[in-house]
């Protein structure tokens, strides 16, 4: 989750005070993991100081939340960038588990215990997110998926690396 | 050995023990286990050709096995009767499949009253029951629709139906959602799972695909007709 473009994007909605715009990112995108206060004011001063929000004048009072922030055209303009280009695929696990699998194979360990180890250890994960996924709301759920759809497309790596296993052995060991 | 001590010794609900069946010269399964308890919700995964449904097809009664034997609710029914085992079938479990279980001619309603009419209850009877099952499964309306005639997703509610009509022990399902879409599969899904899990029922679920596993309270998987329990291996349970 990218911070400062999430901030970007709820200041694109309305001018908002740090403490307002905490909130909104908590319960937006928090999801059990908060948005440290530090972590907004020093976006905040990022952002203002490559001109992509506009503090307003400071308010009476005490503390750093005196200020209300505004998006520029500039934030507008990088805030529709960073939404309209797709993210780099992430090879994600993919590397870990390859590096797992080869090295057994080459050091004549049980691969396929270790396979299916993985593939008990997933499918649990797969078991909260669905419990997660029923006892949240349409916004849980959502990224819930997200989460159910890449462990699933580990797991069909893993049935073809176990599928596999004796060719690559094979040719490993050759 | 007295009859208590054999109770003591299949404690779980579904049990399979050592199972050995082939087609000709294929063997399917070579030794294969389980234990079920229950109200147990499990999924059965393993890669095609692997004996999954042959398995299923042996814990309910459909297939006998060449060797072992299969235990439910305290009885060994691998060795009852082809009509004993039938009538076990009819009264105590639900099946759901793939697809092709419907009869395409008759209504969602005649489908889903079927078993029932099968188990010799009056028509009045099994089709008020009918109707409550379909209406619960959100097929309210559909009643008097030929079953050639639903969406996938519709038929696989309409199966649904008409395996928890009879008020199963156990229902036993081979790639449910295999022909549905991620959605209308998930949509089928939660509904299993809640029907069985407010009737108490215990389910097996044969699926190779690990969404739908997830629904499941624990897997195994079966490998060239033998089946690994890693789901209470990996963990310490
Ligand atoms: N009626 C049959 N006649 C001959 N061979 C059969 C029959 N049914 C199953 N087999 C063979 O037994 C083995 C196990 O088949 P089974 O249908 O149980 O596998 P499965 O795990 O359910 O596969 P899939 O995921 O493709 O449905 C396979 O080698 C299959 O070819
Ligand atoms: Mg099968």
């Amino acid at each position: 989750m990218s911070v400062p473009n999430t901030l970007l994007g709820l200041l694109e909605r309305e001018p908002s005070h740090g403490y307002d715009l905490k909130r909104e990112y908590d319960s937006y995108f928090g999801r059990g993991r908060p948005l440290p206060f530090g972590q907004v004011y020093s976006t905040l001063a990022r952002l203002a100081r490559d001109k992509l929000v506009a503090p307003g004048e400071a308010e009476p009072g005490e503390g750093p939340d005196r200020k209300r922030y505004t998006i520029t055209a500039a934030g507008r303009q990088e805030l529709e960038t960073w939404l309209a280009n797709p993210i780099e695929p992430e090879p994600h696990l993919q590397s870990v588990l390859f590096a797992k699998v080869v090295l057994a194979l080459i050091l004549g360990r049980p691969a396929g215990r270790y396979i299916d180890a993985q593939r008990a250890a997933h499918l649990r994960r797969m078991r909260e997110l669905r419990e997660r996924r029923r006892r949240g709301g349409p916004l849980d759920a959502l990224l819930a998926d997200y989460a159910m759809f890449h462990l699933e497309a580990d797991l069909r790596w893993i049935e073809l690396t176990e599928a596999r296993l004796a060719t690559l052995k094979e040719a490993l060991t050759r | 050995m007295s009859s208590t001590d054999v109770a003591q010794q299949h404690r779980a609900f579904v049990e399979a023990r050592g199972l050995f069946r082939s087609f000709g010269r294929t063997p399917a399964l070579r030794g294969a286990d389980v234990a079920v308890d229950n109200g147990e919700i499990l999924a059965v995964m393993g890669p095609s050709g692997s004996g999954k449904s042959t398995f299923l097809h042996c814990l309910a009664g459909i297939f006998k096995p060449d060797q072992g034997e299969v235990w439910f609710d305290g009885r060994r029914i691998d060795d009852l009767s082809e009509g004993a085992r039938t009538q076990l079938r009819r009264r105590a479990f639900g099946f759901v499949f793939q697809f092709g279980q419907l009869v395409p001619e008759l209504t969602s309603a005649d489908n889903v009253a079927l078993p029932l009419l099968l188990n010799r209850e009056s028509r009045k009877k099994a089709y008020r029951q009918a109707g409550s099952w379909l209406e619960r499964l959100g097929l309210g309306g559909l009643e008097g629709r030929r079953s050639g005639e639903l969406s996938g997703g519709q038929a696989q509610r309409v199966a649904l139906a008409r395996a928890l009509v009879v008020s199963p022990k156990v229902i036993f399902a081979d790639e449910p959602t295999g022909s549905l879409d991620s959605l209308t599969g998930e949509q089928v899904m939660n509904l299993l799972v809640d029907s069985a899990r407010a009737e108490g029922t215990t389910v097996v679920l044969v699926t190779h695909d690990a969404r739908i596993a997830a629904f499941a309270d624990r897997e195994v998987v079966v490998r060239d007709g033998v089946v690994s329990d890693y789901s209470r291996a990996g963990t310490g349970r």
